[in-house]
């Protein structure tokens, strides 16, 4: 009978869930060495292998199985389902867990970070599951304790490096707007049960409400997802947190996490059998909104790691555009338009799940060799780290939505999208496409200025001169990561066969049988060529230079005679036009020492950029509703007697009451 | 409910008095001590013979008659106190207050819906009364010692109103309030211990260090 429950594949996708989860228990128990962190990546990857073949078999035979866990909760019956979108939307979880655990081991080893190691590995483990848990909880209360363990555990992943005040910091405004979430959700949830007289999540599109209830309830959603899932302006907590997280950690939480806000808000809209035109006019409005101020203020950045978190905001902003483009399509009867939007957004899900993980591991090895995280220090480490520069030339092209990597594959799907609109009656959608565009290039603007000041021209400090290349267990999942990038960008339909069974479950069985206005082998042929073009052109140069002597000196040198490090482009002045034109988003403000004199004595200066929505709209307002809200701090005042006193008024008012 | 159970009841209510005017400590303790032997007894007086009544009532008399005081005198002794200085709420402020709470409570439960087998008894009144006596002592005393009382008092007032329940009461349950109720004076007197140690005093009102600024 085990036997027979073992080759149901959801089974062993529960299996693998709960492997996962415990998959740092044996770490915390094993005091001394890496015995424990090994244990704990050998779990993980075990935990995808079992998964991932599981989740592509329940996928391509569109299966839907569900269980009723043996757990008396005072909310109802237990229920966890994998149906194709769960199923979708496990398939990053089990892609990055099991690479970030194999990174882990040369990234945040046992042997040097004694003190922090156990923790992280036990938590990573434990944020994986509870990911997980929330994707197959058709309970509420269910997904709300997988939502709050999956927040806890991804708090104390965040505060690792919890000596320094930043991280500190960052983690508070984490915990405050990931509860304020949570407080969303509560709404979401307590209405929804008011509205069916159960926890249980209603079957898709049988949910009967009045108008203003499900605005109410879509409101909560987008509130309680939205910020999970870093849509502007609620994406505060998301740049400091990602940028002071460990590198595989980062990944995680930009890869995986951000995505199952994503999953929570289709899973609702996917209650309503009708969602209004408006939801989707809101969403892409929304999406296209993030995406463009995400990438505008990525632009601007100095900090390798914030840029990748900002960059993070522009993708869930182009995923939350095509979800909002499904709405507005399904609103009005549009098959085809329907389609491109939903298998965009769930493609470009799957593709940032791929190529953000291998940026923000490519960005932890920079951050390894060259001990900092600033752009301007780095410099020349494509010579000292040719591998690691050669996948991070991957992921940024990929990432930028350039052919042949699979960014461009599920952009393409939206741009098609607006095009089709463009002959419509009224072609307001059409004008995504320039925004879309617009994004597109300002996204080349910052990875340029990632890959260049890091990689190329000469060392600025000693630190990126003395960098070293990654271990084998580094480049290993980023190597994988960025194998998957090229195969999604050459054989888009491999994806869109993953992509097709979720978007049924979504938007109702034959959704999918649309035939795309581009064959998909047009992007075999279109990526190749361009593979083969470009050798040719490499071959082509590099023959020229051998027969051509040429002399050699070193990067930007430009001719000068004692050329130095620091005539090279920085960061600052490589974005420097463009920060001129975003300054209305992002501002950059230097902070310098005098000069004066004919010989002046050395100085400092020192800049550093600042967001505008955050330095003068959000946080202004949080600090007057903490003014708005002093009172409440005197009620704490630390004497228990004046608790208990509290208590026993609340009793003997409770008394009254009942009387 | 026969005579001999109401007068328990009573006496147990002149015994939260005891609690409340008295500065000694070692008085309080055996005060505490006495009104939870009388309330333990009380089931037996009240309720027909089981075993499973038996079990309860020895059970109860053992932990609160003779463990609990046991524990806290010894606690006392550790601490080297023997009275409560300077409480927030004076001792005749306190009995004036105690008495207005035992009338508040006596007009409270005449208003209760309550079964018709349970109404114009003296058990609910007197658990009232016991329990808002238990939270005069938490609120009024600065000694960490005084807190566990009240705790105690309270955790009386709570039993007696249980008292109603007892037939319709498992085992385990009862088993379960007792463990709860041992193990928190456990801590309570773990916690005593270390605080005595460490500031020299156990003056709960000194212990206001740990809010947020």
């Amino acid at each position: 009978m085990l036997f027979d429950m073992l080759r149901d594949p959801a089974v062993l996708v529960l299996c693998a869930i709960t492997l996962a989860g415990c998959s740092g228990l044996p770490g915390l128990l094993l005091r001394h060495g890496p015995l424990g962190q090994r244990l704990a990546s050998a779990a993980a990857l075990l935990s995808s292998l079992i998964a991932l073949p599981s989740l592509v078999y329940l996928l391509f035979w569109r299966q839907t199985s569900s269980f009723t866990l043996n757990w008396n909760l005072p909310f109802g019956p237990c229920e966890i389902a994998l149906d194709p979108l769960s199923a979708f939307f496990l398939i990053p979880i089990f892609l990055v867990f099991p690479a970030g655990a194999l990174y882990a081991l040369g990234y945040w080893p046992a042997v040097e970070r004694r003190a922090s190691e156990r923790s992280v590995t036990f938590f990573y483990g434990l944020l994986a599951c509870a990911m997980a848990l929330v994707v197959v909880a058709r309970n509420g209360a269910l997904f709300l304790i997988a939502w709050e363990v999956m927040a806890v555990s991804g708090y104390f992943l965040l505060v690792a490096e919890h000596a320094e005040e930043e991280v500190r910091g960052a983690g508070t405004v984490y915990l405050v707007a990931s509860h304020l979430g949570a407080g969303a959700l509560m709404v979401l949830f307590s209405t929804l049960f008011f509205s069916t007289g159960a926890f249980q999540f209603p079957a898709a599109g049988s949910l009967q409400v009045t108008a203003g209830l499900s605005t109410l309830i879509f409101c909560a959603a987008l509130g309680g997802f939205g910020s999970k899932a870093g849509l502007m302006p609620l994406h505060i907590w998301l740049p400091s947190a990602h940028a002071n997280a460990p590198s595989h950690v980062s990944a995680l939480l930009s890869g995986v996490m951000l995505k199952v806000g994503i999953y929570g808000l289709l899973r609702v809209i996917s209650f309503f059998p009708h969602p209004p035109l408006w939801w989707g006019a809101l969403l892409t409005a929304a999406g296209l909104t993030s995406a463009l101020m995400g990438i505008c203020i990525a632009s601007a950045q100095k900090d390798i790691k914030r840029l990748l978190a900002y960059s993070s905001i522009e993708n869930l902003g182009i995923i939350c555009t095509g979800i909002g483009v499904y709405l507005l399509a399904a609103a009005s009867g549009n098959r085809l338009l329907a389609y491109l939007g939903l298998a965009a957004a769930l493609f470009h899900v799957l593709n940032h799940a791929i190529f953000k993980p291998l940026l923000f591991f490519s960005a932890g090895s920079v951050i390894h060799a060259a001990g900092t995280r600033e752009l301007d220090r780095m410099g020349g480490l494509a010579k000292r780290m040719p591998r690691t520069a050669f996948l991070s030339l991957c992921g940024a092209v990929a990432i930028c939505g350039l052919p042949p990597f699979n960014g461009f594959a599920s952009e393409m799907l939206l741009y098609l999208g607006f095009f089709s609109e463009a002959q419509a009656g009224a072609p307001y959608l059409a004008l995504g496409a320039p925004v879309l565009a617009l994004v597109g290039g300002v996204a080349v603007i910052s990875f340029v200025k990632l890959y260049g000041i890091a990689f190329l021209g000469a060392p600025r400090t000693d630190g990126s001169a003395r960098s070293h290349e990654a271990p084998f267990s580094m480049l290993a999942p980023m190597g994988l990561l960025a194998l998957l990038a090229l195969a999604g960008g050459l054989f888009p339909q491999l994806f869109l066969a993953l992509v097709n069974p979720a978007l049924a479950a979504l938007a109702g069985p034959g959704a999918d049988a649309v035939a795309l206005p581009v064959a998909p082998a047009w992007f075999a042929v279109a990526g190749g060529s361009l593979l083969v073009l470009s050798a040719a052109l490499f071959l082509f140069l590099k023959g020229r230079a051998k027969a051509v002597p040429a002399g050699a000196g070193p990067t930007w040198g430009c001719g000068y005679i004692r050329p130095a490090a620091s005539m090279q482009y920085s960061g600052s002045s490589f974005g420097a036009l463009f920060g001129s034109l975003a300054s209305t988003l992002v501002r950059s403000r230097i902070s310098a020492g005098k000069v004066a004199g004919v010989a002046p004595a050395a100085t400092k200066l020192s800049y550093a950029p600042e967001e505008t929505v955050l330095q003068r709209i959000v946080l202004p307002t949080i600090s007057i509703i903490g003014v708005g809200f002093a009172f409440v701090r005197r009620l704490q005042h630390g004497e228990v007697h004046v608790y208990i006193l509290y208590i026993f008024a609340t009793l003997l008012l409770l008394m009254l009451w009942v009387h | 409910m026969n005579s001999l159970a109401d007068q328990f009841l009573v006496l147990c209510l002149l015994l939260n008095f005891a609690v409340l005017g008295t500065s000694r400590l070692n008085f309080s303790v055996r005060s505490v001590a006495l009104q939870g032997v009388l309330l333990g007894v009380l089931p037996a007086l009240v309720h027909p013979f089981s075993w499973h009544l038996a079990f309860i009532v020895v059970s109860i008399v053992l932990v609160k008659g003779a463990l609990i005081p046991f524990l806290i005198i010894r606690a006392i002794k550790r601490a080297e106190i023997e009275r409560e200085f300077q409480p927030f709420i004076g001792y005749i402020p306190s009995l004036v207050l105690g008495a207005l709470f035992t009338t508040l409570a006596f007009i409270f439960a005449a208003k209760l819906p309550l079964a018709p087998e349970h109404s114009g008894l003296l058990v609910v009144p007197a658990s009232l009364a016991t329990l808002m006596c238990g939270f005069l002592v938490l609120m009024g005393r600065r000694k960490a010692i005084s807190q566990v009382l009240g705790y105690l008092l309270m955790e009386n007032g709570i039993f007696l109103f249980g008292l109603l329940l007892a037939d319709a009461m498992p085992v385990m349950v009862e088993a379960g309030a007792l463990l709860d109720l041992l193990v928190g004076i456990f801590v309570m007197g773990i916690v005593i211990n270390h605080i005595s140690r460490e500031f020299s005093s156990i003056d709960t009102s000194r212990l206001s260090a740990l809010r947020e600024e």
